[in-house]
């Protein structure tokens, strides 16, 4: 009779329980999708200006969040802020504020390698139609510009779905830390447990980051025409 | 031959330009008077898409004055678009949106900065379309059209600003050869209607054809300025060194 390992994912609330933890990974991620694709646009553009000290500013964040490592700025969060400034953030909350900030940061410099990467003459040509500039941006440049990035925006949505993973160091039960806590559980009864637990959240993970994807490529092939 | 008013609808005075050091154009004066045709000449690199340029506020000039129907307009820091609304220009690029369709291209100036009725600007843009034989494709996108069409529509957009004149950066000059007659066609007609028009262009015939008068720029100066009669004449004799070597 072969080991039927799987049984343990839907042994009692083992299923939903994995689902409820997706859903928390699911909601920080969109929350910090949300941000990233407001913020991510004015960073961006914000990278683009003539001043140089805002674009000093953008590219001091822009490094500052990439150099140290998401996790880290977990931590300064969660533990550092609570220290230093007297301030509890619930971990959930934290982790919001983080991965939204990660957004924005890889957001606003796609956007910035957009907009830049858009041939000059668009511009005159709009402001030559006695458009403004900001008329320009918002009619010309901006929907181009989207077009342009909606793939590597794609890639970065679903690169912040997988990395909420992370969140589970701070405290956050979400889905794999769900699926660790069933595999404590069950390891003695099935030794297996772990490669089915883990298999289950790979398929949901899939399950989630797949259509994002296939729904980037018919917008980009609906532009493309 | 259309009678010239006095009326001086663009006038230029000691327009100066820099790039860092080197200075582009050393003091340009310019009239154009309402319903004539300047068409500039000269060698690459002379200064005259630049001198074209400043027109209507794409480069800074360091030096002189700009005036629109005897308002200075240069200097204006924000008030260029205003401005822009009356000076049409087209430029060598196809520079056509390309996400918009070739209806859509037209009217965003007259909706967006003019802020007219789209209705009625729908309508000006249909006639102008119609006329340039181009109404069927007016739900095309621009990718879908040839260089010759893209840059005629290019033309009706600047014209559906209802512009007190049109500027010309060599717009034949990227066009495959077969396609160059039907956009100078669509600009003699203009002319012939007695459209306000500087033309920066290579084509030596079409500028006979069109110029009420030619103006010859070299190293950022004019270093002549004649009726095309005249000029072409000249340039075959005794004309000065610098034209002679252009032809």
């Amino acid at each position: 009779m072969p080991d039927w390992g799987i049984s343990v994912v839907f042994e009692g609330q083992n299923f939903s329980r994995l689902l409820i933890g997706l859903l928390v990974s699911l909601r920080i991620a969109a929350v910090a999708v949300f941000f990233a694709a407001v913020g991510g646009v004015v960073l961006g553009l914000l990278m683009t200006s003539h001043c140089r000290l805002v674009r000093w500013a953008c590219r001091l964040y822009l490094e500052a969040i990439r150099i140290i490592p998401i996790l880290v700025w977990l931590f300064l969060f969660y533990f550092g802020l609570t220290k230093i400034f007297q301030i509890h953030l619930s971990a959930e909350i934290a982790a919001d504020i983080v991965f939204s900030l990660w957004g924005i940061a890889e957001m606003g410099d796609l956007v910035r390698g957009a907009v830049t990467s858009m041939p000059r003459h668009q511009l005159e040509s709009g402001m030559a139609i006695g458009l403004t500039k900001l008329q320009v941006y918002r009619h010309v440049i901006i929907p181009q510009a989207v077009r342009r990035l909606i793939p590597s925006a794609i890639n970065l949505a679903t690169r912040l779905i997988k990395t909420t993973s992370l969140v589970v160091l701070i405290g956050v039960v979400e889905v794999l830390k769900v699926g660790q806590q069933i595999i404590e559980v069950s390891i003695l009864k099935t030794p297996t447990a772990s490669f089915w637990v883990y298999a289950i959240i790979f398929l949901l993970y899939f399950i989630v980051c797949w259509p994002i994807s296939l729904y980037s490529k018919k917008l980009e092939r609906k532009w493309q025409s | 031959m259309k009678k010239k008013s006095p009326e001086k609808v663009l006038e230029v005075k000691g327009l100066k330009k820099f790039y860092g050091e080197s200075e582009i154009l050393q003091g340009i004066d310019l009239a154009v008077h309402r319903g004539e045709v300047v068409v500039i000449l000269g060698p690459s690199g002379c200064g005259k898409s630049t001198f074209l340029r400043c027109l209507n506020g794409l480069e800074e000039i360091q030096q002189g004055e700009i005036r629109l129907n005897g308002e200075q307009i240069n200097g204006a820091v924000n008030g260029w678009h205003r401005v822009r609304q009356k000076i049409g220009m087209v430029f060598q690029n196809y520079e056509l949106f390309p996400h918009m369709t070739i209806l859509e291209n037209i009217l965003l100036g007259p909706i967006k900065a003019q802020g007219r009725k789209r209705s009625e600007a729908k309508e000006q843009a249909e006639k102008l379309l119609e006329r340039i034989g181009l109404l069927d494709k007016r739900d095309a996108y621009p990718a879908q059209l040839s260089g010759g069409q893209k840059q005629r529509v290019a033309i009706v957009r600047a014209l559906c600003m209802n512009p007190e004149i049109m500027l010309f950066d060599e717009v034949t000059a990227s066009l495959d050869p077969e396609m160059v007659r039907e956009v100078l066609d669509v600009m003699l007609e203009l002319a012939q209607q007695g459209m306000t028009m500087v033309i920066v262009t290579h084509e030596m015939n079409f500028a006979r054809a069109v110029a009420d008068r030619i103006v010859f720029v070299d190293q950022g100066l004019i270093v002549e300025r004649a009726a095309p009669e005249i000029f072409f004449h000249a340039a075959s004799d005794g004309a000065g060194p610098q034209v002679l070597a252009y032809f």
